[in-house]
């Protein structure tokens, strides 16, 4: 595949998550929007933080007045999966030059990362091609996040405030929190996260909810790490 | 929050996320692999932090630990909704109306 084909590939590839992503992205225009804050606070989040998740966790205690270093911690914390990424894709795009990998990592996400390397396993391609592939999948991406964010922050502006539309910011953790909770270990990882952020909740700026996090993060890779080593035991 | 405050956050999270999603894409040549106990610890991020956000304003939505309110009932209902659909319209939906019965009937 030359690179030229390569993006184009990766640009099909990626057009069904662009429709997935775009309730995602309504509400990390919207909430900001309902919460009060402008139009250049949530292209701000978008453009420079670039990542769902930690971008409605920001606004959310943003919303709350909590301490500078409890949003930045958290915002930290829920994107500490993305050096995972980094490091499973920096094999593949080992001889592009230093330029492009510090581009290609400013938009790596998680939708990216899975379309990248499950095309690279299946199919042999030269760096180049590769890298193209990569950016067909995750330059969308980015268009599309940074316009839907505008397109909610509009809507969530003419939300009426009877709605509480607050209460979406739980409910959308609690869609991409289910298929993340998977056996065992990362069964007790969300218990011990949860409990660990209600009995901390009273701690002043919010300070519950990384320190819940790290929590449950250490509680799951311990019981998987017992695991492995009874296995290792058994057999 | 003050709106430098705001911006305070915005650039430190950004800067930080742009470090964690640089670091092994710059030093490729030298970083064979991350360590197995690294990659479980990674593993467990997405779970912990998750359920570290949507637990407390569930169970404490007005700070007051409580099971007996309307946020925890429409909490359950979208978890069903969200386990069965994985769709955030529809959970939305569900969960926020959800939320303002049991708000009228408590």
């Amino acid at each position: 595949m030359a690179p030229r084909d390569a993006f184009r590939r990766g640009a099909i590839d990626v057009f069904p998550v662009l429709l997935g992503v775009i309730p995602f992205g309504l509400l990390a225009g919207a909430i900001p929007a309902e919460l009060g804050l402008g139009l250049e606070h949530a292209v701000g989040l978008a453009t420079i933080v670039f990542a769902g998740a930690a971008q409605l966790a920001a606004i959310d205690l943003i919303g709350e007045s909590a301490h500078v270093t409890v949003i930045v911690g958290t915002i930290l914390v829920i994107n500490l999966r993305m050096l995972m990424y980094g490091a499973s894709i920096a094999p593949y795009l080992v001889d592009r030059p230093l330029s492009r990998r510090l581009g290609a990592a400013y938009i790596l996400t998680d939708q990216a990362y899975a379309l990248s390397v499950a095309r690279y396993r299946g199919e042999p391609m030269d760096g180049r091609t590769r890298l193209a592939y990569y950016l067909g999948a995750a330059v969308p991406l980015w268009v599309n996040w940074q316009v839907v964010v505008v397109l909610g922050w509009f809507v969530g502006a003419a939300v009426p405030e009877s709605l509480p539309i607050e209460f979406a910011i739980p409910l959308t953790f609690l869609v991409l929190l289910v298929p993340s909770v998977t056996d065992r270990a990362t069964v007790l990882a969300a218990l011990a996260g949860g409990v660990t952020a209600v009995v901390l909740d009273p701690l002043p700026a919010n300070a519950g909810i990384p320190i819940g996090a790290l929590t449950g993060i250490v509680v799951g890779t311990a019981v998987e790490l017992q695991a492995r080593e009874s296995r290792t035991v058994d057999a | 929050m003050s709106d430098s405050s705001i911006w305070l956050v915005i650039v430190l999270g950004g800067l930080g996320t742009y470090a964690i999603r640089a670091v092994f894409l710059v030093f490729a040549e030298r970083v064979a692999s991350v360590p197995p106990k690294l990659q479980v610890a990674f593993r467990m991020i997405p779970a912990a932090a998750l359920a570290a956000l949507v637990f407390p304003p569930l169970l404490r939505p007005e700070g007051a630990l409580t099971v007996a309110s309307a946020e925890l009932g429409a909490g359950l209902l979208a978890l069903v909704v969200a386990w069965r659909t994985r769709s955030i319209p529809i959970t939305l939906a569900v969960g926020i109306t959800a939320v303002l019965i049991l708000d009228r009937l408590t």
